[in-house]
């Protein structure tokens, strides 16, 4: 019997309930698939083996037997005081890797006594403003023994610069130093929405980043080509893919383009990815972005070094999937979530907390959040088998129509010219835009159903104990910079400046004078100051 | 009744966060219920927010933060508004902002704090109950 008569004799019998069978990202799926899903000749060459080209089941062959993933929880508040406390909370409870949360002004490139920063300072990250933060951020950690990820994008430059002075003060050589500095412009024009200036002198900057670590730095991820903030402004699992990978494309083309060998910077690209509630659709993504990832790179840049090919990504479980009512429900869909991308083969994975929509986690719920990850990885089973679900008839038709549907949108974006064309025409912003209002629609009408919001609704709920970011943090912070500043040495940080302003115009790379520069206690909105005046300033276009 | 102008409604995000999901999907679906709206995009601050509401003659003024500065901003803009004579323009809002926080905010002035899972009709429906035309 073929799946076709199946549908039609056998299982038509019986009635469906009358609902849309879609993913969260409304993709219709069949009832069953079947071998005749995904039987083309060339399905063992697209599934492969783990550890081999095109890498569909995954980039090393051991994958968790070898090594699990790295749990590395996003954390920052407040004063780096409070940071490098809670930075040492989690590497005491069992974490591997740390991950630092920025405020907005740092993000946006203004320093705590700038006007523009009044009331956000330490409010959703930590706050900094010149290398003395930096400093105590990291107070008594070894930066040769953790690896740590930055998340920030238009002053990521600065910190980068940052954290390698830091590496100086500890004698640490900077090719011993690891992690990851997020550093996707393009994401923030997409998605995001932090910027300083214009698309292509971030993407410049960026390429100065990735050509200067892959010379200097080694082991830094100078980009992480980021989906996530794509799908939490609302696209589509299939967006956040294509999304993503042209992104990549773009930083691949311009490094290229400057004159570095694609395999002298590539092995060191990483990416993250959301994780989202639509279990079998997100195992698919994962799947279906390693394969593309290994093709393009081979096909369009004729990457030669394995490394090169092989897509390894961080992942974060959807904190616009979480819900302000019933929060403790939060705790199963991180788990689901966790889980997903735990089958789908992530390097390193952030749980989210359960009360992160009301406010900043709090101990008690990054603990359990932290927990789930390593009940998945050393109670649940699902790590002693390699890439278990490779082969489903279900997971391989999904991965391979994600693959399908997401080139679509990369052939549209390559025939506009490519990525920063495509988003100065607002190409993926519109599309995200729509997508996120046609999810509102289905969830305001019930047709998604999110639990504890639109159905099974409970009345008196006990809200969760909050943490507080106190407003003592901004004052303290805000008296800290300018105690920098009256007492630098005010001539040598000027001298230091204008060699960034000089690079900023010449087009030398920006990165050894911005780590000179915050030596000499140059401020982080000084440099962004700088390239406000160099780049000029990007306005919100406010399309609708 | 048919003559009575829409209500003019500006809608923006005011601070450094980039969250704007939420807010172009309320004014969407403000625009959608028949209202006017003008949005100011991301990255206002409360200045241009004031000086926008009154240049652009609005009734109402809804804003989005979900960076925490919540305490700081929706108080900003209201006293930006005074400043300028405007202080009878309602300001309603959306974003993470905890109970106690929605409390004194409503205190000081704010006319609502719609949280999380909050609907779009909800919204738009609340808006026709509450904001009259503000010009005789």
């Amino acid at each position: 019997m073929t799946k076709q008569e199946w549908v039609e004799q056998v299982y038509r019998r019986t009635p469906e309930r009358p609902v849309r069978f879609s993913t969260v990202s409304d993709m219709v799926v069949e009832p069953l698939y079947t071998a005749e899903d995904i039987g083309k000749a060339d399905a063992a060459a697209r599934i492969g083996l783990p550890g081999e080209y095109p890498y569909t089941r995954g980039v090393y062959p051991s994958m968790y037997r070898g090594k699990p993933w790295t749990m590395r929880q996003f954390a920052g508040f407040g004063s780096a005081e409070d940071t490098n406390a809670r930075f040492r909370y989690l590497l005491d409870h069992g974490q591997t890797g740390l991950s630092t949360a920025f405020d907005m002004p740092t993000l946006m490139g203004y320093d705590a006594d700038q006007p523009r920063a009044l009331g956000e300072v330490g409010r959703e990250g930590v706050a900094v403003s010149t290398l003395d933060d930096v400093r105590r951020l990291f107070h008594g950690i070894d930066l040769s023994r953790v690896t740590t990820s930055m998340t920030v994008n238009c002053t990521a430059s600065v910190l980068l610069a940052m954290y390698l002075a830091v590496a100086d003060d500890q004698g640490v050589p900077w090719d011993r130093v690891g992690g990851t500095i997020q550093n996707d412009m393009l994401k923030e024009f997409i998605a995001q929405r932090e910027w300083i200036s214009p698309p292509e002198p971030s993407m410049r900057i960026v390429v100065d980043m990735i050509q200067f670590c892959a010379e200097r730095a080694p082991r830094w991820h100078a980009v992480s080509i980021s989906g996530y903030h794509i799908r939490e402004a609302g696209s589509t699992a299939v967006q956040e893919l294509a999304f993503t990978l042209a992104d990549g494309l773009a930083y691949v083309q311009a490094t290229v383009e400057r004159g570095v060998p694609v395999d002298a910077f590539a092995p060191r690209l990483s990416f993250f990815f959301n994780v989202h509630n639509d279990f079998l659709e997100e195992i698919a993504k994962l799947r279906a972005a390693r394969r593309m990832w290994a093709t393009y790179m081979r096909e369009r840049f004729g990457a030669a070094d394995p490394r090169s090919l092989m897509l390894r990504t961080h992942a974060q479980t959807a904190g616009a999937s979480l819900t302000a009512q019933q929060p403790l429900n939060n705790v199963v869909r991180v788990a689901v979530q966790a889980l997903a991308a735990v089958l789908g083969g992530v390097q390193s994975l952030h749980t989210n907390s359960l009360d992160e929509t009301l406010a900043l986690p709090s101990e008690q719920a990054v603990t359990v959040a932290l927990r789930t990850q390593q009940i998945i990885a050393e109670e649940s089973g699902v790590t002693n088998v390699v890439d278990p679900l490779g082969g489903a008839w279900a997971i391989e038709a999904l991965t391979d129509r994600m693959e399908r549907e997401a080139r679509v949108y990369i052939d549209r974006i390559d025939e506009l010219g490519g990525m920063i064309r495509a988003i100065e025409l607002g190409y993926p912003q519109k599309e995200i835009s729509e997508a996120a209002w046609v999810y509102q629609q289905q969830v305001d009408r019930a047709e998604k159903t999110i639990v504890g919001v639109n159905r099974y609704q409970s009345a008196d709920e006990q809200p969760p104990e909050l943490l507080r970011v106190s407003a003592e943090v901004e004052h303290r912070q805000v008296e800290r910079v300018r105690q920098v500043k009256r007492e630098r040495n005010g001539t040598a940080a000027r001298e230091a400046l204008g060699r960034v302003r000089e690079a900023a115009r010449s087009g030398e790379n920006l990165m050894p004078p911005l780590v000179d520069a915050v030596k000499k206690m140059v401020t982080l909105g000084e440099v962004s100051d700088v390239y406000r005046e160099v780049f000029g300033e990007y306005r919100d276009p406010a399309w609708l | 009744m048919s003559t009575e102008r829409p209500l003019r409604i500006l809608v923006g995000k005011v601070g450094l966060d980039g969250h704007d999901r939420g807010v172009k999907i309320i004014a969407r679906a403000l625009r959608d219920a028949g209202f006017e709206v003008i949005y100011t995009g991301l990255h206002q601050t409360p200045e241009m927010i004031a000086e926008a509401a009154l240049q652009e003659d609005v009734d109402a003024v809804g804003l989005s933060i979900l960076s925490g500065a919540h305490m700081t901003l929706f108080p900003a803009v209201l006293a930006e508004l005074r400043q300028r004579g405007a202080g009878d323009v309602p300001v309603f809002g959306g974003g993470i902002v905890p109970d106690d926080d929605r409390a004194a905010l409503m205190r000081e002035g704010v006319a609502a704090i719609f949280t999380p899972g909050a609907s779009t009709q909800e919204i738009v429906d609340w808006v026709r109950a509450t904001i009259r035309p503000r010009t005789e």
